[in-house]
């Protein structure tokens, strides 16, 4: 696979260095000297100096032939620009764009560049996780597709709770994957029965998460620590 | 006519100041406070006693765009000091708030002009300057 990096600061940079690693070949741009002076003594050819929102940048580091755009400079604009470009104009159908202000997320889906990541975002997400009294933790959101996969800590009086999964309707457009228990993970059959305390992981429809809560707390509200 | 125009810098706040002039509604952003002065340089009457409106926000808040009256503008002038700014907030008048005319100032020509071909009305003013450039070394007809 051939993939271009613009912007070689440290995410850029240990990007490169990871696709690399596995076989990969990468060329990072990077429109500040200093920053490109900084690079090319570690990724030589493999480091190019220019601003990539400009069209001669892109063709000269051969975007014509890149499969994967990866966009992660310090400017939302500047991702966003190069992405668009990248697809709109080079057709290259895959690119990955660094969401630096989480406010401008909205702007990146308005211009329909998926996937786009915000570290800040992540962090929430992840904080979700450590954090019990969330009670419902998002794992991925796939927006072109329309699905989420969510987890969620059954509470010891919800009413599903010594239900065999077969008997449990769940609303259209929801199902379980798997249940977490004593550490452990497995893919539940008909017959497996919930239990308080275990951890059920979901595939769904966006927007079905406050009806899903219902199932598994007592109250219909996420679960408190 | 109202006409939004983000970045009030030496062509916006010039163009600002025309359209007013010539009877338009003219609301103006930009992220610096100062920027204000260059509006009501060289005028006898404030901007504001003017009839014309200022909002302080960057060009990527869409709480600042709603605020200078976005929703009901008829022409959008994105005229801020970066390129890829201005591509960016044009296309956001255009598709998140249907602006019908969205006038956009780029730099750098080739950027101009795939854009251009995307459908927005890009103006180069290096282009410009580069043409006149070239006339002006043409010899002079004897």
């Amino acid at each position: 696979m051939y993939a271009i990096i613009v912007g070689a600061g440290k995410v850029g940079r240990n990007l490169a260095r990871e696709l690399i690693v596995r076989g990969h070949e990468v060329t990072l741009i990077d429109s500040s000297r200093a920053c490109y002076l900084a690079i090319e003594e570690e990724f030589e050819h493999a480091a190019q100096y220019g601003d990539a929102t400009e069209l001669w940048v892109l063709e000269r580091s051969g975007i014509q032939r890149a499969d994967l755009v990866i966009a992660v400079t310090g400017d939302d604009e500047d991702n966003m620009l190069v992405c668009q470009v990248a697809r709109e104009k080079y057709l290259c159908d895959r690119v990955i764009a660094r969401v630096n202000n989480p406010r401008n997320h909205d702007h990146f889906r308005l211009l329909g560049i998926q996937p786009a990541v915000s570290a800040t975002d992540l962090i929430l997400r992840l904080i979700e996780h450590e954090v019990p009294s969330y009670g419902l933790v998002h794992l991925l959101a796939l927006e072109e597709e329309r699905l989420e996969i969510i987890e969620l800590e059954v509470s010891a009086d919800a009413p599903t709770v010594g239900q065999r999964l077969a008997d449990i309707t769940l609303p259209e457009g929801s199902l379980i994957i798997s249940v977490l228990r004593d550490g452990a993970g497995f893919v539940p059959k008909p017959d497996t029965v919930i239990e308080g305390g275990d951890e059920v992981l979901l595939v769904l429809d966006p927007g079905l998460e406050e009806a899903i809560t219902a199932y598994f707390t007592p109250d219909g509200r996420p679960a408190q620590a | 006519m109202f006409v939004l125009i983000v970045g009030a810098g030496r062509v916006g706040s010039a163009v600002a100041k025309s359209a007013l002039a010539a009877g338009h509604e003219v609301s103006v952003v930009d992220e610096d406070p100062l920027s204000h002065e260059r509006l009501d340089a060289g005028q006898s009457v404030g901007w504001e006693d003017a009839q014309g409106q200022f909002t302080v926000g960057t060009a990527l808040e869409i709480d600042a765009l709603i605020e200078a009256g976005i929703e009901r503008a008829d022409v959008f002038i994105a005229s801020t000091d970066g390129d890829n700014t201005n591509l960016i907030i044009a296309q956001i008048a255009q598709k998140r708030f249907g602006v019908e005319r969205v006038i956009v100032r780029v730099m750098d020509p080739a950027r101009a002009n795939w854009y251009g071909e995307q459908g927005l009305h890009t103006i180069s003013p290096t282009k410009h300057a580069i043409e006149m450039f070239e006339r002006a070394l043409q010899p002079e007809p004897a």
